[in-house]
């Protein structure tokens, strides 16, 4: 699905934020991504979505080594991912229906179609009564939600989401995390970045964990408790 | 006004306003130079019509008599190149001056002088210093008229107007260019996240310059209605300005019935050429993307 090999990355001349990361996500597959605040998370998760080229090593996605892909392939890979960015990043003057339709427009989905998966999955997260709403009418909840419908919308085979919860309250983080869970389960590769310890903790699932610029994976609880019996 | 639904809240941007402007004196422009041209065009071939293939010869009244006017004549006809000379009757040179003067009283004592009517081969080539020469000897104090040298320099000043006013159309072709350039360039920096965002998503180059495209033809179509609206005006005033002086020279309207439908093509070629810009633009800066 997604494998890293030997990658680095810096911006521009500056330090090199991570160094020989490696690692390989398999089909199915459901990790934590944490480290401290600057440690490199989102520039990890934008070299998975691909708004990124690594300085170097090799990036592996959905059975293509990116840097020998062409350029006119590549939005093909990425309509295969779905991100929920850290700041939602909705479009202000669109509304939800728009926001979230987006990525079906951007692959030239037809408008009937769009209309009717669209409004099924805004209301499936509980947005039934704010369809039309502009997202700065809506509340933090509500914006995170029409962010995921949009992340979801075209079935992604990898999902990635930077730091979810983290602008929600507890509650609303433990309903975000069953709700991946769930996509997993309908057999969505995941990875959420995060420095919530807790999270991490009540999970249980395999964590990727950045520390100065370097790369360790932590097993899950899962994995953890079949090695030991 | 015609809308479309961006992804891209266009209508805030700044930079675009003056766009439409600058494509509306474009085609105001053009259609004006369209104009001229056609008209220009059909009064040249009008001069040619008339004039070409012919030169005069004024006798002073007190040199015209009958007989030197006779010798003239044949000397003329003699010359290589020419085809036929024919004495004016009184009546036809009172009928020429006739615009300038106005109708002559016959009994009026003014001295005309006589005029040759000279027909050349086409195509012949003359000295008209050396004809001029001859003739002197016989009459002194003619006046040789080649008309076609005046009407060639006609032609020359006519064909410049013509230039000069497609040199200033591509002058202004060239600015509206560059202004939806600049507004473009302004366009990919103030939506550079939404651009991002569409980008990430998956969306191809040419969905991204659609948006922009979309947003120059809007434009366009502002600018061109406002600059062919302007220009009918102008050249509808024109029609019924010219229509009240009767000048055999000049182009009579400035469009025939015929001709103002062409001017649709200015208009549709502003913003194809705006489209274009738009989309050339956004394609060079977003290959830059990974
Ligand atoms: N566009 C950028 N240009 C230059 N430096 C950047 C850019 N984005 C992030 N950085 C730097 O890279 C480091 C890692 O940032 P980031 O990936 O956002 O970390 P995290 O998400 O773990 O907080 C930080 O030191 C940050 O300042
Ligand atoms: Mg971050």
């Amino acid at each position: 699905m997604l494998r890293f090999e030997n990658v680095g990355m810096r911006y521009g001349i500056g330090p090199e934020i991570l160094r020989d990361i490696n690692f390989a996500l398999e089909p199915g597959s459901i990790h934590f991504l944490t480290g401290p605040s600057g440690a490199g998370k989102t520039t990890l998760l934008k070299l998975m979505y691909l708004a990124l080229r690594p300085t170097r090593g090799l990036v592996h996605l959905l059975d293509h080594d990116i840097s020998l892909t062409p350029r006119s392939e590549l939005p093909h890979l990425r309509r295969q991912i779905g991100v929920v960015f850290q700041e939602f990043r909705l479009i202000d003057h669109l509304s939800a229906v728009e926001n979230v339709a987006l990525p079906l427009r951007v692959a030239n989905i037809k408008q009937s179609t769009i209309d009717e998966h669209v409004r099924e999955l805004l209301v499936w997260v509980g947005l039934g009564d704010h369809l039309d709403a502009k997202p700065p009418t809506l509340s933090g909840g509500q914006q995170q939600r029409v962010a995921i419908a949009r992340a979801i919308i075209n079935s992604p085979r990898l999902l990635l989401a930077d730091e979810p919860t983290g602008n929600v309250d507890d509650r609303i983080a433990l309903r975000l995390m069953y709700l991946f869970e769930e996509l997993n389960k309908n057999g969505t590769t995941i990875v959420i970045a995060t420095h919530n310890e807790a999270l991490l903790q009540k999970f249980g699932h395999p964590v990727l964990r950045l520390n100065d610029g370097e790369l360790d994976i932590v097993a899950g609880r899962a994995e953890r408790l079949e090695a030991a019996s | 006004m015609i809308r479309f639904r961006a992804d891209l809240p266009f209508e805030r941007d700044q930079a675009t306003r003056f766009v439409p402007w600058i494509v509306a004196l474009m085609v105001f422009l053009g259609a004006l130079a369209l104009a001229a041209t056609t008209a220009v065009g059909g009064a040249i071939d009008r001069w040619d019509n008339n004039l070409s293939g012919r030169i005069t010869v004024q006798v002073p009244a007190d040199k015209a008599g009958p007989k030197t006017l006779t010798r003239l004549a044949e000397t003329l006809t003699e010359t290589p190149g020419i085809a036929q000379a024919e004495i004016l009757s009184d009546e036809a040179t009172r009928a020429l001056v006739e615009p300038w003067l106005g109708v002559l009283d016959s009994d009026l004592e003014l001295p005309l002088p006589a005029v040759i009517d000279v027909e050349t081969e086409a195509g012949a080539v003359f000295d008209v210093n050396l004809l001029t020469d001859k003739l002197t000897k016989i009459a002194p104090g003619v006046i040789v008229d080649d008309h076609r040298v005046w009407l060639q320099q006609l032609i020359r000043v006519a064909r410049t107007v013509e230039w000069v006013a497609f040199a200033i159309l591509g002058l202004i072709g060239l600015t509206a260019i560059a202004a939806v350039i600049f507004a473009t360039r302004s366009g990919l920096a103030v939506h550079a996240a939404i651009i991002n965002l569409l980008h990430v998503m998956g969306a191809r180059d040419a969905y991204i310059a659609r948006q922009f495209q979309m947003q120059a033809m809007m434009l366009g179509i502002r600018g061109g209605i406002i600059g062919s609206a302007a220009a009918i005006i102008v050249l509808i005033l024109l029609a019924t300005m010219s229509a009240g002086i009767d000048v055999a020279l000049l182009p009579s309207a400035p469009l025939s019935l015929a001709q103002w439908p062409l001017l649709i093509i200015v208009p549709i070629a502003a913003v194809v050429i705006a489209m274009a810009t738009a989309r050339v633009t956004v394609l060079r800066a977003l290959a830059g993307m990974p």
